[in-house]
């Protein structure tokens, strides 16, 4: 009976040292996504003067319910464009400039541009990672004679270099994927 | 022959008895501690007039013609420790004697009931003892597991492989590791258990919830590892077990001490080391599947016959890599995969575990004690803490290239007191468990919690009652509640928040707005009842039938309630849902089993399941990545039905013929859909030869392709041909069939020492296959030809 009254003891003690929970009440911090990219803005300079011409694709959900927001302009026949890409992390405040990062880990990234057939649009690769592959941050676009369509910019993480140009050659995994629709006119 | 004598010894004793003209009487019954069973041919010697009788089998004796004196009495039984008694004799004397089986170790601390046993002997097939687990020695949990019919794994590529009983999973499948219920954020597909396969001696499945004294939520049903069993005797003994296996290049080492002494001080320390490359499939390298793998163990215990106690330590600890090729963008990139006929991505042999990998750390306190208490049985109560660690690693970029995607500390602390008796002919236990649990996720890794920070604390209470209505009838039934309680914060994106009307139903729960999401404070309750009706009926011989009903609910775990975001590992966007309520089950299983030469058990099961919690795909998000298909959770009512068949035959002495066959079925009953993931029919034949020395055996799997599946394909835009492409990613793989052959031999050196050298062969032929229940399915075949030497040496 004494051991049975012990054993009460230490189970009682024992209940005790559970039931004491965590009164922790400061609330998490938040996690704002450090390596989001949110927005993707290339801007087409005319080389023969004129005004920029900005297709922009911004989404601020990330992988939220809401999707991109995707704003595009017209492109004029037979021109040649400089065109410089930027890419933002606009979850933080200020928004973080993540096409420094890419151009930092060049021979980890490059950007593929594909216009739809039909349209009248080249580009050319004018920067380049530290083994000469191409990066394509910034390119020169070529437009030939008016046509409509829509061109795509994909920007692969650890493609294979070099590469055909082509995605399927490329490989790596999409770091972006966006479709812009354009009119040349 | 050593019956025959002591009787003629006794004969010959009573004679000189005889002679001394006394007339006092011992009558008594000579007892099983542990179980209450009387103990037929135990002897009793009396010292001094070396007197010695046996007990009936009823474990009654008689000895007559005593004097009134004192005196010693010594109870010796083939199976249990040999133990003396003083016996002060006037007159007549009627006393019980308590014997414990040597057997018998703190193990029994835990779990005898009749609830377990009658389980675990519905069907022999139904655990892998010490020699079937040491097979498996250099793999994991759920590659031995897979030798049990009804029993299959979900597999993220090869190293880590989900258990899976009778279709079900994660959450609905509880493991129990020496008497503890794991806590290792089971919920995850792609999570493998961390238990070493090393550290049990016995690993039993049951195909049902009724083992109550645990848990009421075991669903598809429960996962029972036993360590050891010491013996009450002064020794030291161990084992070490050396596997390679070519393919993975790698090995494992894995050693166990156990000292014991006759006075119930045992302890026990057990290790394992396991390191695997990158391993093979027939055509090809699966870059970056290597394995390293470290366990420790270590027990210690205190066994007095009516008292004990006993504290253990273990860490699991465990880097695995994940195929290289598997790790993806977005749709465009799944579409690739998929139609690539080769891996994406193949490099050279390594042993290095690079990105995308896990590392996962599991450590378990428990300390444990128990007491026998006269009139009333065995109480035992049980403290255990475990501190689960999980680190997944991804390809990132930047200032984060280092660090985890994902980093979340479990803490879980358990306190459980049960009572096990008997009363007026029903064995009953009752018992409460009180639970306490804390999840961390560690902001610092730059990426939104997959699981956010929660508190959780459950109360249960049961009670367990078995009767045996005659020889050959066992009833039994049970009865458990559980309360959870689940305090969770949690960071929601506005957006998801508002497009799913949160705001509408939740707005008392909103503690800020930052930034673009929401912090959340839900509190969630869940009560949860779980019962269990079971029968065992003896058909003449050697004949059995069992049948059981279990209703089990469960609550939402935290991933199916706070999902909301792109889970990376799966390439996909998961939608968990805040208005869950429990999945509640009604399982009925039936076993019938004939034993002997031709033994054989068919095990037919029906699971109705309400609020079964099922993850679907709904549609395409585009987001700046590409597009992603988003699965949302939601609850249905689900049915699932099948049969798990074994046969056993041996022949001309030494042959022994095994046969299993699975089926199952499952469907969503509100629109008749198949359910996903459901294994698909299988059988497989071995053939074994055994004698003194050697053991060789041929075995042969045969799986059939799954036909029946939900339709989740989904399409993708592509910009350059400004068409739509499907993605299959429902379809499942063709039907394949694998064979393994085996061969060991075991020779005795240096007195009671055993060396046994063995060599397995899996998939002989080097056969290409993809299962369907491995979700690396798209992007690469299975494993090839694998040449595994084993040698264990016992000391």
């Amino acid at each position: 009976m004494k051991n049975l009254f012990k054993y009460q003891l230490f189970i009682i003690a024992a209940l005790l040292f559970a039931g004491c929970s965590n009164d922790d009440d400061n609330t998490p911090t938040v996690v704002n996504e450090e390596e989001v990219i949110t927005t993707l803005i290339a801007v087409f300079t005319p080389t023969t003067g004129g005004g920029d011409i900005t297709f922009q694709s911004q989404d601020l959900d990330g992988d939220g319910p809401n999707a991109p927001v995707v704003t595009s302009g017209d492109l004029a026949p037979n021109t040649t464009y400089n065109v410089v890409v930027t890419l933002l992390n606009e979850t933080e405040n200020p928004a973080e400039d993540i096409t420094e990062e890419v151009e930092e880990e060049s021979d980890e990234h490059q950007m593929f541009y594909l216009p739809s057939n039909g349209l009248n649009l080249s580009f050319v690769y004018s920067n380049f990672d530290n083994n000469g592959n191409p990066l394509g941050t910034e390119m020169v676009a070529t437009t030939g004679d008016a046509s409509g369509g829509s061109f795509g910019m994909v920007l692969r993480h650890e493609p294979t270099k070099p590469n055909n140009g082509t995605l399927p050659n490329a490989g790596g995994e999409t770091d972006i994927s966006v479709t812009f629709p354009v009119t040349i006119q | 022959m050593r019956f025959i004598i002591l009787i003629g010894l006794a004969f010959l004793f009573s004679e000189l008895v005889h002679a001394q003209e006394c007339t006092s009487i011992i009558t008594g019954r000579v007892i099983d501690l542990h179980d209450k069973s009387p103990l037929s041919g135990a002897t009793i010697i009396v010292a001094g007039i070396e007197v010695a009788v046996q007990t009936d089998l009823d474990g009654y004796f008689r000895i007559e013609k005593l004097c009134d004196a004192n005196y010693s009495l010594q109870i010796s039984h083939p199976e249990c420790s040999t133990r003396a008694f003083r016996l002060p004799l006037n007159g007549t004397t009627d006393r019980v004697f308590y014997l414990e089986h040597h057997l018998e170790s703190l193990n029994e601390i835990l779990l005898t009931s009749k609830i377990f046993t009658t389980k675990s002997e519905t069907v022999l097939e139904n655990s892998l003892d010490l020699s079937a687990l040491e097979k498996y020695s250099g793999f994991s949990l759920g590659d031995a597991l897979k030798d049990l019919s009804g029993v299959t794994t979900l597999n993220t590529g090869n190293t880590v492989a989900k258990p899976v009983i009778n279709g079900l999973h994660s959450s609905r499948v509880s493991l129990i590791n020496n008497g503890v219920r794991m806590q290792d954020q089971e919920w995850g597909v792609e999570h493998a258990p961390n238990l070493d396969i090393n550290s049990s001696n016995r690993i039993t499945v049951l195909k049902g919830a009724s083992a109550l004294q645990f848990t009421g939520d075991a669903i598809g049903g429960i996962i029972v590892a036993e360590p050891e069993r010491i013996a009450l005797k002064d020794t030291l003994y161990g084992r070490s077990i050396f596997t390679f296996g070519s393919n993975g290049r790698g090995g494992s080492n894995s050693t166990t001490i156990i000292k014991s002494y006759e006075n119930g001080w045992n302890a026990q320390v057990q290790g394992t080391l396991k390191r695997f490359g990158d391993y093979e499939a027939p055509d090809y390298t699966l870059s970056n599947t290597g394995n390293f793998e470290r366990n420790l163990m270590f027990r210690i215990g205190l066994n007095k016959l009516n008292w004990g106690l006993e504290g253990q330590y273990s860490l699991f600890k465990n880097d695995v890599g994940i195929l290289r090729a598997s790790h993806l963008g977005g749709a465009e990139d799944l579409v690739r995969a998929i139609n690539s006929p080769v891996p994406l991505v193949i490099e050279d042999f390594t042993y290095t575990i690079n990105r995308p990998k896990q590392e996962v750390q599991h450590q378990l306190i428990k300390v444990s004690g128990f007491m026998r208490i006269e009139n009333l049985g065995k109480l035992t109560a049980q403290y255990d803490f475990q501190l689960n660690n999980r680190f997944e690693f991804d390809i990132r970029r930047g200032d984060d290239a280092d660090k985890a995607s994902v980093d979340l500390e479990l803490s879980t602390q358990n306190l459980a007191v049960n009572l096990e008796g008997a009363f007026s002919g029903y064995n009953y236990k009752v018992g409460s468990s009180l639970n306490y649990q804390e999840n961390f996720a560690n902001p610092e890794t730059g990426v939104r919690r997959l699981i956010p920070d929660y508190q959780q604390y459950r109360a249960g209470v049961y009670a367990v009652v078995d009767k045996e209505i005659s020889s050959n009838w066992i009833l039994e039934g049970g009865l458990r509640f559980d309360h959870t309680k689940m305090d969770a914060f949690k960071f929601y994106r506005t957006s998801f928040w508002e497009s799913r009307n949160y705001d509408q139903l939740y707005p008392e729960i909103v503690v800020e707005e930052v930034g673009n999401q929401i912090l959340t404070n839900p509190i969630l309750n869940f009560n949860n009842l779980a019962a269990t009706l079971g029968t065992s009926v003896s058909l003449g011989d050697q004949l059995w039938l069992f049948a059981n009903f279990s209703l089990a609910s469960r609550a939402p775990n935290a991933s199916e309630l706070f999902s909301e975001g792109l889970h990376h590992s799966a390439s996909r966007i998961e939608l968990g849902d805040l208005g869950f309520q429990s999945e509640k089950s009604r399982k009925i299983v039936l076993a019938f089993q004939k034993k002997g030469r031709l033994n054989f058990a068919l095990q037919p099961f029906y699971n109705r399941v309400d609020n079964f919690v099922v993850i679907e795909p709904t549609g395409v998000q585009q987001t700046i990545r590409g597009n992603f298909q988003v699965w949302e959770y939601r609850q249905v009512l689900a049915e699932l039905f099948g049969i798990d068949f074994d046969l056993n035959y041996q022949f001309w002495d030494h042959f022994n013929f095994k046969h299993q066959f699975s089926i199952i079925k499952g469907y969503e009953r509100d629109n008749d859909q198949p359910l996903i993931n459901l294994p698909p029919a299988s059988f497989s034949n071995t053939i074994t030869y055994q004698n003194d020395r050697w053991t060789i055996g041929v075995s042969n799997d045969y799986f059939f392709r799954q036909n029946e599946f939900p339709d989740t394909n989904f399409e993708v835009f592509f910009p350059v041909s400004e068409t739509f492409q499907t993605v299959d990613v429902s379809s499942a793989p063709d039907a394949y069939t694998l064979w393994h052959c085996n061969a060991s031999y075991s020779l005795s050196f240096i007195g009671k020492s055993e060396l046994t050298v063995g060599a397995q062969i899996n998939n002989v032929f080097n056969t290409s296959y993809r299962s369907y229940l491995n979700r690396l399915r798209y992007y690469a075949d299975d494993l090839g030809t694998n040449i595994i030497l084993q040698t264990k040496i016992n000391f």
